[in-house]
């Protein structure tokens, strides 16, 4: 051990050092990075190496992951969409959670334990990880199909259902803990009616004209630390009225989400969300008590595959039900039928108020932590066995459900060059994304009613957001020609699906595009010139038509020898 | 999309078609595709190739001269040629090339008119709204061919494009891909007087760089 090393310095080596080497480790194994952070959380914490005892402490922290990763899944949900899904919310949601409830409640009873503790277990075991259902998914590909969408919903109503809940525990514990008295009680819905109130008006008027103000003062790490400080600061309001943090953070990306900073919110975050589920999963993994395990490794085990078999009686039918894909089921049962971060909460919760007894609340946790370790592994399993033998059976139907919904053509630029492509395109009803980095510019264009997102175009991860891997057209129209270049680098070596139409600052940028490969080519101000002069030549006293001939002769000539000497540049030895 | 190629033109047949707008086309848009459909035919689609009316003269030239026959494959517009096909006879069959003196590019090749109408055959007629019967429209191109040295065949035309029901208009396909298969060897070919070139005195072109025809 490094012992004159403070312990902040340790516990980060401590923390990279298992993440890096676990999880490409467990990627080269085809298992998927989860495997791989649990895997790290389980060698490094205390029934492993020993290296890390404050389990809780982490655990708490890394909650925050989850609470990034809803506040990005927010964004992705403009406001319109989520009012679309109330249904699947509400109504699958509501059959999932309390079909599953139910159901575990009865087999508790028989099994002959008390109906409190019964009830208990039966509603923390109902739920599911959002963090790794979304993770599996995203990674998948598949939250923009159906069954992603339908997922989605039943794990957004469970967040909401965790709040009631973890507020029926004290009613059930043998301390009448909620004593407060009615003005109490009144008090504490005004606040959390404020607070739900204050981020909606929030959202919508103060935070864009401030993110606007900063993205005006050019520091990019301080957009960032404005983006991380707007999530905190809201998850810590909701956690000062007790509410659910991902909740709120989930509602102010939803508010967001219609916003021109999405994309670099979007952005900014996806690093840290990164990390910090990262970290909760290595938490999750410490977290696993094997002392509980090795002491009652029956009981355990029945617990798991008791509650996960149960949930997927439910969970498959419902699928069918829902009208997802034969293929997608399997994963979508699975998915939904491992125990959540949730359950961790509501148990702990459960011993505090002393509903569950210690060992039986660490029973239930670590149950939830091996169904969670499990899911990952029975995915790799899925995919290996049981998807082959489906997408045989329903290739057609297949493609036709994942098709992406994105805007055919992306412009980066929004200049006067990009604008009056984007005008055109827009006049012939056709949508296009508009990536921009200059806010001053996005707030004009936004003033005429365009979509334009603020956003550099030359980071893969931007072109990736703004849809590259699924548009058929990008135009390039930004003002730099470094950057022009490496945004054709970029779109070349990711999506050579691509077609390319670029704007060529001068004939030098002109000849490097070409050399790239790019054939669709304006120079900025060749045609615009050519009319000045034939306009010149009317002036002059020659007819119309005979200028336009004469500028079109010229034209074609012009571009045969720009060609001509393209190729002679490539022959000769540079 | 250019599918010119050095044995694209192997049956000597070319095919020049223009519609302003491909999509709103029922009969053409067929035809077009049998004709590419065709082995060894060469396909020029004007509006596709020239959208902004700026025809690459040498080239077409230089095409033209490598054809037996030229398709003018359009519907008919104003009693005439869409607007873009005109031009490109304006730009294209200049004087000392097509005709005049040493006019000789095209001199013993065929041309052909395969041609659409809106209107029903009936209203081709003297008490019909077209008042003239069709052939009435036809000198114009007749002479063309004549002017350059090129036989004039007998036009394929699909009156009332629009109405026609599908069985008709899949038998006028049908029988466009099987002359274009069989050219030249049609029954009615030997009927067909050679064309001899017009004489045309150079008086009545004063300016020897003279582009276009005009009178």
């Amino acid at each position: 051990m490094i012992e004159a090393a403070p312990s902040w310095l340790t516990s980060g080596l401590i923390y990279l050092s298992a993440a890096v080497i676990a999880v490409p480790l467990s990627r080269a194994l085809g298992l998927g990075s989860i495997i791989g952070y649990l895997a790290a959380g389980i060698a490094i914490g205390p029934w492993g190496l020993g290296l890390v005892s404050n389990v809780e402490d982490i655990l708490h922290f890394a909650e925050f992951g989850v609470v990034l990763m809803l506040f990005m899944v927010g964004l992705e949900l403009e406001p319109r969409r989520l009012w679309a899904l109330r249904r699947p919310i509400f109504g699958w949601g509501s059959a999932q959670v309390i079909g599953c409830a139910a159901l575990l409640f009865a087999a508790a009873l028989l099994a002959g334990l008390a109906w409190r503790v019964s009830l208990v277990a039966a509603m923390g075991l109902a739920l599911s990880s959002t963090a790794i259902a979304l993770q599996v998914m995203g990674e998948r590909n598949l939250l923009p199909t159906s069954s992603g969408q339908a997922a989605f919903s039943i794990l957004l109503f469970q967040d909401v259902a965790a709040i009631p809940v973890l507020a029926l525990l004290p009613l059930l514990g043998g301390v009448d803990a909620s004593q407060a008295s009615g003005d109490a009680r009144w008090l504490e819905a005004a606040k959390i009616v404020a607070v739900v109130v204050g981020i909606i008006v929030g959202g919508r008027l103060a935070v864009r004209p401030l993110l606007r103000l900063i993205a005006k003062s050019k520091t990019p790490e301080i957009f960032t630390a404005a983006s991380l400080l707007l999530v905190i600061a809201i998850a810590a309001s909701m956690r000062l009225v007790g509410l659910s943090m991902a909740l709120g953070a989930f509602l102010a990306g939803v508010l967001l989400a219609e916003s021109e900073y999405r994309r670099e919110l979007e952005t900014d975050i996806e690093p840290f969300k990164g990390l910090l589920l990262g970290l909760f999963f290595i938490a999750v993994g410490m977290s696993i008590d094997f002392g509980v395990l090795i002491a009652s490794p029956l009981a355990i085990t029945a617990i798991v595959l008791g509650f996960m078999l149960l949930k997927a009686l439910l969970i498959y039918p419902l699928a069918r039900a829902m009208g997802l894909p034969l293929q997608d089921r399997p994963v979508f049962t699975l998915l939904l039928a491992q125990g959540g971060e949730f359950a961790f909460v509501v148990f702990q919760a459960a011993a505090g108020a002393q509903v569950l007894s210690a060992e039986t609340a660490s029973l239930l946790i670590g149950a939830v932590a091996i169904s969670m370790l499990l899911s990952p592994l029975l995915l790799v399993a899925i995919d290996k066995l049981l998807l082959p033998h489906y997408a045989q059976r329903n290739k057609p139907r297949m493609e036709e459900l994942r098709e992406p919904q994105h805007a055919p053509v992306i412009i980066a630029g929004f200049g006067r060059y990009g604008q009056i492509v984007g005008r055109m395109l827009a006049a012939q009803g056709l949508s296009a994304t508009v990536l921009d980095h200059d806010a001053d510019m996005i707030e004009a264009a936004r003033s005429f009613g365009y979509k334009v997102f603020y956003g550099d175009a030359s980071r893969l991860d931007m072109l990736r957001t703004a849809g590259a891997a699924t548009a058929k057209v990008l135009v390039i129209a930004v003002d730099d020609t470094g950057q022009s270049l490496a945004i054709v680098d970029l779109a070349r070596e990711h999506f050579p699906q691509l077609e390319l139409v670029a704007r060529a600052r001068d004939v030098t940028h002109w000849n490097e595009l070409r050399d790239r490969g790019v054939m669709r080519v304006e120079r900025e101000v060749f045609e615009s010139s050519l009319r000045s002069a034939r306009t010149v030549l009317e002036v002059l006293g020659f007819p119309p038509y005979e200028a336009r001939s004469q500028a079109m002769r010229f034209r074609r000539h012009n571009l045969e020898l720009l060609s001509a000497c393209t190729r002679i540049t490539r022959i000769a030895p540079k | 999309m250019d599918e010119l190629t050095e044995q694209g033109l192997s049956s000597g047949i070319l095919v020049l078609a223009a519609h302003p707008d491909w999509r709103d086309s029922r009969v053409n848009r067929r035809l077009l595709a049998a004709a590419r459909d065709a082995a060894g035919v060469a396909v020029r689609d004007l509006y596709d190739r020239y959208p902004d009316y700026d025809i690459d003269v040498p080239a077409e030239q230089a095409l033209a001269a490598t054809a037996r026959l030229l398709v003018l494959l359009h519907p008919i517009q104003w009693y005439s040629m869409p607007a873009l096909q005109k031009l490109w006879l304006d730009e294209v069959l200049t004087y000392g090339w097509a005709y005049g003196p040493g006019g000789t590019a095209l001199q013993g090749k065929d041309l052909w008119l395969v041609a659409t109408t809106g209107g029903a055959e009936g209203s081709y007629h003297p008490q019909g709204y077209n008042r003239y019967f069709f052939d009435a429209f036809l000198p114009p191109y007749e002479q063309t061919a004549a002017l350059c040295g090129m036989r004039f065949l007998p036009p394929l035309v699909l009156h009332g494009a629009r109405k026609s029901s599908e069985d008709a208009v899949g038998k006028h396909v049908a029988v466009f891909a099987d002359r274009l298969a069989t050219y030249p060897n049609w029954p009615e070919m030997d009927e067909l007087e050679q064309c001899v070139a017009c004489e045309v005195p150079g008086s009545d072109r004063p300016r020897a760089t003279q582009q276009a025809v005009d009178d």
